[in-house]
């Protein structure tokens, strides 16, 4: 009988340290874990007794690749609680950041990260040497995120002028115009990717799951806020998403792992697209019909073709928005926002899924509590349940230990797991 | 480093964001042409199967578990060369704000319902108080111009120099006006420069991320602000986000914690 074991110890191409566990005999899975071992760094200790002002630069330290989301979500937090409803000048800048963000970690995800398992190398250094146009197409893309970020907020890794209450540095009317043509000449790189992708054989798999994403009203693929929506149909407003979305600790993991009443979910491009898919530009759109996408997917593989869909569709938005801004009127001199007490939840798309920040202060301004829901620990209950799945059929295909530890790696990564992230939430109940 | 091989390198990565090897990677224009003069062999977060075998090891975050304690020091028998990279490997960074509170207490607060894992350490340490550290790019992340300049130091046989000059000196340059004179804190005037100014740039105060300058002037600076009317525990704390590893800073933070942060939680 059929008896398996896989055991990635550090799993590589991940951003964070995560390890895979599977074990089988007598063709049955006896074990099955997606280990998280990153160290704690205990965020909410640290934030215990902080000034409101400094959270957004402390919590965009959880994660240097997704350090715009987290700004963003603390800033929109800390607002929330201080009672303070920023212009809407400053929502369309942290918009376009978040456009920025996406471009430069979904191209280093799936030509850095996913791309050398498709052409069976180990890293995109081997891509380097063999298909060194793809690279060069990747790194000028990957380039441009941080070109923005760097142009309108000083730096991408830990952005220098966001802050709770708008921009410490209004950017200028050129600097839009100068990012809006960085964006346009960027189409045929973009193009170039879309292209790839096309190339590229998706492993068919079949495992459908509950999808959630932020969807607002009007006519908006949604990054910033809105109401937090399910694919079973369940919508909740951001504060309230405790209300469909339940976590528990777990012994192999230091994040945490969340699901619904119907079980567990998955969050992030897929689950963006499946709940945004009737809002795309039309450049997007068609990018998806052309890489196969369809709304109602059951294959989690394709969250790396999501990700190309939402590169082309936040490249045409940040065009939108350069427009937009530069047209619009600055708003005056910064000013710190008035500390007072209260409590503020705040919900943002970040690359890998929906992000929470929630922030309770005292009279001064202080942190007296924090929470922070990390899309890769919403996404880890499902990604077991899928490694589940995929063993299952890969067994029954009379798969050996190499194919299936490929397979699970490969799964693993679609996900685009951030472990750093997930293990750096903050969570101090909330003092009734 | 001369010679007909390139040199190997390996980037590592403890207790941080990553952000830092983010940067590496983020070296997009240089990328592939310093992949010319150098091989890296050895970076788990871009590349499957690294080896052992590396020259110069690239090292980011914090040691805060024995099992990183144990993994630095076996960098540090395979590489000739040991950099930090980042505050987190510098100074502790940001990490080091959850010291001076039992790990315990902090565990408990994190994972309320899971047993405390003894892989965590009491207190987190920067890299230089576990090894040797033969070179340090400093910043909260690293300057990207900065790592490939010392990287090109290194690897034409020199000695990188630490920068003497406060960010000050950089930011005047820079043109901007003082935020000290708009009552803001800065501790411009503690660190090294070195990061082109970039945080004042954009109108946010300097945090030390860098570390302080030897003879930095803490008490002054702190007279100075305090004259201004900022709240003297406003300003330790803001010290302490980067800085907890510094002497004159610990002492202040002493002086607001008495026997460390939450020490009567602990107590009870």
């Amino acid at each position: 009988m059929k008896k398996l074991e896989v055991d990635v110890h550090h799993l590589t191409r991940v951003e964070g340290h995560g390890n895979i566990k599977i074990r089988v005999a007598d063709g049955v899975i006896e074990e099955l874990k997606l280990e998280i071992v990153e160290s704690p760094r205990f965020f909410e200790s640290m934030l215990v007794g902080r000034y409101v002002d400094e959270v957004p630069h402390i919590t965009s330290r959880i994660c240097g690749i997704c350090a715009v989301g987290h700004t963003t979500a603390a800033c929109r937090a800390a607002e929330k609680a201080l009672g303070f409803d920023p212009p809407p000048e400053v929502g369309a800048l942290r918009r376009l950041l978040l456009d920025a963000e996406f471009i430069q970690s979904h191209i280093l995800h799936g030509c850095f990260l996913a791309l050398p398992d498709f052409f069976g190398v180990p890293s995109v250094l081997a891509l380097a040497e063999t298909m060194p146009d793809v690279v060069k197409t990747a790194l000028r893309l990957k380039r441009l995120g941080n070109t923005i970020c760097e142009t309108l907020v000083g730096r991408h890794v830990h952005p220098v002028s966001m802050a709770v209450g708008g921009f410490t540095r209004w950017p200028s009317r050129d600097d839009f115009l100068h990012v809006k043509t960085m964006i346009e000449e960027a189409a045929d790189d973009l193009e170039e990717t879309v292209r790839l992708f096309e190339a590229i054989e998706t492993p068919s798999f079949d495992s459908p799951a509950e999808r959630i994403a932020l969807r607002s009203e009007g006519e908006r693929y949604e990054l910033l806020e809105g109401v937090v929506t399910s694919s079973a149909g369940d919508s909740v407003a951001e504060d309230r998403f405790d209300r469909i979305i339940r976590e528990t600790t777990l012994p192999h993991s230091t994040a945490r792992h969340a699901h619904t009443e119907r079980g567990s979910f998955a969050v992030g491009a897929l689950s963006r697209y499946a709940v945004n898919h009737d809002r795309l530009l039309p450049e997007a759109a068609l990018a998806a019909e052309r890489l196969g996408l369809s709304p109602d997917t059951t294959n989690p593989f394709h969250n790396n073709e999501a990700q190309v869909v939402e590169a082309v569709q936040c490249a045409g938005e940040a065009v939108r928005l350069c427009d937009e801004l530069a047209a619009a009127r600055p708003p005056g001199r910064f000013k710190a926002v008035a500390r007072r007490a209260g409590r503020g939840t705040a919900a943002v798309e970040v690359p890998r899924g929906t992000l929470y920040h929630g922030y309770e202060l005292d009279g001064a301004g202080r942190i007296v509590g924090a929470n922070c829901v990390i899309p890769t620990g919403q996404n880890q209950a499902n990604i077991e349940r899928d490694l589940h799945r995929l063993v299952g059929v890969l067994l029954e295909r009379g798969e050996g230990d190499d194919a299936v530890r490929l397979g699970c790696e490969m799964l693993v990564r679609a996900y685009d797991p951030c472990i750093s992230c997930s293990t750096h939430f903050l969570e101090v109940e909330f003092v009734d | 480093m001369a010679g007909i091989l390139k040199p190997k390198i390996g980037v590592f990565s403890f207790t941080g964001c990553e952000g830092c090897q983010l940067q590496v990677l983020n070296l997009e224009n240089e990328l592939l042409d310093l992949l010319e003069r150098v091989e890296i062999v050895n970076f788990r977060e871009a590349l499957t199967g690294g080896t052992n075998d590396y020259a110069v090891a690239l090292v980011e975050g914090s040691i805060s578990t024995a099992s990183d304690e144990r993994e630095l020091k076996e960098i540090r028998r395979n590489a000739r060369l040991l950099i930090a990279i980042g505050a987190c490997a510098h100074t502790t960074g940001l990490n080091g704000m959850r010291n001076g509170e039992s790990a315990k207490l902090a565990w408990s607060r994190v994972y309320p319902d899971r047993a405390f894992d003894a892989n965590v350490a009491e207190e987190v340490r920067p890299l230089c108080e576990v090894v040797d550290v033969d070179f340090t790019v400093p910043g909260c992340p690293i300057d990207r111009d900065e790592l490939l300049r010392v990287l090109t130091v290194i690897l034409a046989g020199g000695t990188p120099r630490p920068s003497t000059t406060p960010v000050c000196d950089e930011c005047r340059r820079a043109g901007n006006e003082c935020l000290l004179d708009d009552g803001r804190i800065c501790f411009g005037a503690l660190a090294p420069s070195g990061c082109r100014a970039v945080c004042t740039s954009y109108g946010e105060s300097c945090a030390a991320c860098r570390g302080h300058l030897p003879g930095a002037p803490v008490s002054e600076l702190m007279a100075l602000l305090e004259e201004k009317g900022i709240d003297r525990e406003e300003i330790i704390l803001r010290l302490g986000r980067f800085g907890s590893r510094e002497r004159a800073v610990a002492a202040l933070l002493e002086e607001l914690f008495p026997g460390g942060r939450n020490a009567q939680e602990a107590a009870s």
